[in-house]
């Protein structure tokens, strides 16, 4: 790393993107040493289907404090919402900073205390963050190593730092703590080079299973989520919705609310609101409000969908080509044409979009469940017309995010509530309109037309995909002619899809994986070939080879080809920069359609893996939530009227679905870290369908895979 | 119209003069300042609100507090005693059987119930105990490991 000089007064002083100077982040937090810097990577991010409400920030987006008693802070816009960063981020600083990981806190989603971020999504904390805050961590190192090489009057090459007490080694007397040397100071540093951390030599922290860092407060009922915050005067807000997306207001009756004791009907314009004391009394309040709608009579609806999407005049986009599609052909001894469906899927996290806000004179304080803190400032500051540096958005624990807290509706609203009653309100929306509102999964097509030769090597691969979007459409085999095409993107989308859309874990992923992996299994059965041998046949890519290699030891796989009769599927592909391949066997109940998932096997690279024990855990929870979108998750509507939108009828995952699962991380200590929260997520659809066709010979083309879908399949096998 | 209810909440004589159509769930979040219960579908799908009713698994958004009149409600907060936690606490942690943590209390409270009565309880009874409370993070297999070792130590008599 490029060696920088000690410099007391601040050799750049222009203002952040927050608007506010960095000064003043100093000035706030007192005294002690610290180390601005900011995830170069990120400007490199490919995918980028998510909001991005500024500009990415070329300037310093976090920060290191050594606090004046010893305590080393991170100051940064990410947020922890169970996916780990709170365990994880610490265990680098502290092997960096050699101080023990009790020492270390991380102050995470404030706009007025972090520096701008644009939000928390792609599963690049570990993997564009960690880096350069690891490489922070040894800046600050190396600045306090100086300072105690002055202090101790030796030479920092006879310093050695154990637990944050740097120690002469000559002398081992002469010592002094990191507190001692942060006293009194204000140091700041800016790290203006691409971070270039040497990979790691010492790992007392990271590579370690660490236990969940806040299980403690989340078990006791401490933990504080934003709906567990109160203020005086605080009221509980409910807001008039209309029945169906598209509807508008044309006559309202407020006055039986208003007869609700205390409450407050608050209008501005269609956006009409009651607020109340009392969540329960709120409740009571709304649903006496008349009101009537002119309706959009939108045509679409979850049946006629995939034809329209198929069949509309779509923007052709073609992301990648390899070879001659027509010598492909000529090449292919068999041809294979298939179409798969992936409808939407809603986020569903068990805490409910939630904000609380507070005007105290011109300034807003808005308190989130949310995955874009500075996002949601942004369109505050739009929105209701306050300065950027008038809004402050804090964020407590987040109940779930998933991607689907990247929007921040009602974040806006609670605001907008808090600006024209001149109270606190708190808004907690209903399952029902968390259902409603959600930004879904988006529906998509997904048709391929592939061909193999008569040694089953790949010849053909013509890959086009309708709405979805295109993370994970690689074809990862090795194809001579290869050519992959999306259909209606960006603007087209928006027009097509009838309510909002977004990222849903591994964002689009799943339906790809499901896609690329169902047809390799198709070409492999009808060569006659164990799918598995079909694939290492394919593949060149060592990485995924020698991720088949740990998920087929570890799930005792023996071939055959299919169907077999046994219920094995098995899949692979790539995210966040990690490769995954996967195994599960299952068992349908060819009477009823149903469709147990006994076990599942996971081998994952995800380059360094600092934390095993919450990237475990991660990859449980991608089996687990992959099982909701592969067998039972489906939006059902009709034009903007969106028929499911409770959990009685809308099914999640259960814990009767449970299989036995075997993950197993690849040590990969060597190689930069990964993403490591989605991955396993992306191939449980194809690993099921592929298994079910296993089972019974009967191939599902379309997701979720329920009784009903099992039972039609099942009758054309 | 306001009215006086009274009834022992985690261990404690506890008289609260409030509106009895409120539910139990608003009134422990807002008026007691017990927030550990959570919200997460008002309708009685999810268990994120589960609080123990006379020993009962009970979801608390769904029932109106009037109806706790002369009964021992148990939370989330009154499940620890002297500092010391439950051996379920204890277990979820041993076991990291939560990310987000939103669900955990309810989870925590069904399986209180389910163990106070029984602590015999096979891994198959358990996960039929559970069956009614969601978690979206997918937790679940790390949730019955902890429920198990919870059992194995109440059984002990500890």
């Amino acid at each position: 790393m490029k060696k920088t000089t000690l410099n007391e007064k601040t050799e750049s002083m222009k203002g952040n993107s927050t608007g506010m100077q960095r000064r003043s982040f100093v000035k706030l937090l007192g005294g002690g040493i610290f180390i601005f810097f900011q995830p170069w990577d990120i400007l490199n991010l490919n995918d980028l289907t998510l909001p991005q409400a500024r500009s990415l920030t070329k300037d310093y987006n976090a920060f290191l404090q050594i606090a004046e008693d010893g305590t080393v802070k991170c100051y940064t816009g990410k947020i922890e919402m169970g996916q780990g960063p709170i365990t994880s981020l610490p265990q680098m600083m502290a092997d960096e900073l050699n101080v023990p990981l009790e020492k270390i806190k991380m102050i995470m989603g404030d706009t007025d205390l972090c520096p701008y971020d644009a939000g928390t999504w792609g599963s690049q904390t570990t993997q564009t963050f960690g880096p350069a805050m690891r490489a922070a961590a040894a800046e600050a190192r190396g600045v306090l190593v100086d300072l105690a090489a002055v202090k101790l009057g030796v030479p920092a090459t006879q310093l050695e730092v154990n637990d944050g007490i740097v120690t002469d080694t000559k002398n081992p007397k002469n010592k002094v703590s990191y507190a001692q040397l942060a006293k009194g100071k204000k140091l700041e540093k800016y790290l203006d080079t691409k971070p270039s951390v040497e990979e790691y030599t010492k790992f007392t922290y990271v590579g370690r299973p660490y236990k969940h860092a806040d299980a403690l407060e989340k078990v006791t009922g401490k933990a504080k989520y934003t709906g567990d915050l109160r203020l005086p005067g605080m009221v509980f807000a409910r807001i008039l919705r209309p029945p169906s997306h598209g509807a508008k207001l044309t006559t309202v009756d407020v006055s039986g609310a208003e007869q609700v004791k205390g409450t407050q009907v608050v209008r501005d314009g269609d956006f009409i609101a009651v607020l109340n004391e009392t969540r329960d009394k709120a409740d009571e309040a709304i649903v006496k409000i008349k009101a009537e709608y002119s309706f959009n009579e939108l045509k679409v609806n979850d049946r006629n969908l995939y034809d329209r999407m198929v069949g509309a005049d779509s923007r052709i986009n073609v992301i990648r080509t390899n070879g001659d599609i027509e010598a492909g052909m000529q090449q292919s001894d068999k041809i294979f044409e298939s179409e798969f469906y992936d409808p939407y899927v809603a986020h569903a996290a068990i805490e409910t979009h939630t904000a609380l806000a507070n005007l105290e004179g011109d300034k807003m304080t808005v308190w989130a469940s949310t995955q874009s803190p500075f996002g949601l400032q942004d369109e505050i500051s739009r929105e209701l017309g306050f300065p950027r540096e008038k809004v402050r958005v804090i964020t407590p624990f987040v109940g779930g995010g998933f991607g689907g807290k990247a929007a921040n509706q009602q974040g806006v609203e609670a605001a907008k509530l808090a600006k024209l009653s001149k109270k606190p309100v708190m808004l907690v929306w209903t399952r029902d309109e968390e259902f409603f509102y959600d930004t879904f999964h988006p529906a998509g097509v997904y048709r391929i037309k592939s061909g193999i030769d008569k040694a089953g090597l790949i010849k053909l691969w013509d890959y086009s995909l309708y709405y979805g979007g295109s993370r994970g459409s690689d074809t990862i085999y090795d194809v001579p002619n290869a050519k992959t095409t999306s259909y209606g993107q960006n603007m087209d989308a928006v027009q097509i899809h009838p309510f909002g859309t977004g990222a849903w874990r591994a964002p689009n992923n799943n339906s790809n994986t499901f896609a690329r992996e169902s047809q390799i299994d198709i070409m492999a059965s009808a060569a006659g070939i164990d799918p598995l041998e079909f694939r290492l046949m394919n593949l060149k890519d060592e990485k995924m080879i020698a991720c088949w290699k740990a998920v087929a030891e570890k799930f005792g796989y023996v071939p055959a080809k299919t169907p077999s009769g046994r219920g094995i599927g098995i899949a692979c592909g790539t995210d966040a920069g990690s490769w995954v391949a996967l195994m599960a066997e299952v068992k349908v109940d060819k009477s009823t359609g149903h469709v147990q998932v006994v076990r599942v096997a996971c081998a994952q690279d995800m380059g360094l893996c600092v934390n095993p024990q919450g990237a475990l855990i991660q990859m449980e929870g991608c089996i687990m939530m992959g099982l909701g979108y592969s067998l039972s998750e489906e939006i059902q509507f009709e034009g903007g009227d969106i028929k499911n939108r409770g959990f009685d009828n809308y099914q999640i995952p259960r814990f009767s679905w449970i299989p036995k699962m075997d993950c197993i991380i690849l040590d990969r200590k060597n190689l930069p870290p990964k993403g490591g929260g989605e991955p396993a997520i992306i191939g449980i659809g194809a690993i099921i369908a592929n298994a079910i066709h296993d089972a019974t010979g009967a191939r599902l083309y379309r997701m979720p895979m329920t009784p009903a879908r099992v039972l039609e399949a099942l009758k054309k096998a | 119209m306001e009215e006086k209810i009274k009834f022992k909440l985690n261990g404690k004589a506890t008289e609260i003069t409030t509106d009895p159509s409120q539910t139990l769930l608003w009134v422990l979040r807002n008026q007691l300042g017990l927030t550990g219960t959570k919200f997460g579908c008002g309708s009685g799908f999810c268990g994120s609100c589960t609080v123990l009713i006379d020993r009962e698994a009970s979801r608390s958004c769904m029932l109106p507090v009037s109806d706790i009149a002369g009964k021992e409600v148990i939370t989330i907060e009154g499940l620890s005693g002297k500092g010391k936690l439950h051996p379920i606490q204890k277990a979820f942690i041993e076991h990291d059987a939560l990310q987000c943590g939103y669900c955990t209390s309810g989870m925590i409270m069904t399986s209180a119930a389910m163990l106070m009565k029984n602590p015999s309880l096979t891994r198959q009874e358990i996960i039929n105990g559970l069956e009614e409370n969601l978690c979206r993070c997918g937790a679940h297999t790390r949730i019955i490991d902890a429920v198990e070792t919870a059992a194995k130590e109440m059984k002990g008599g500890k």
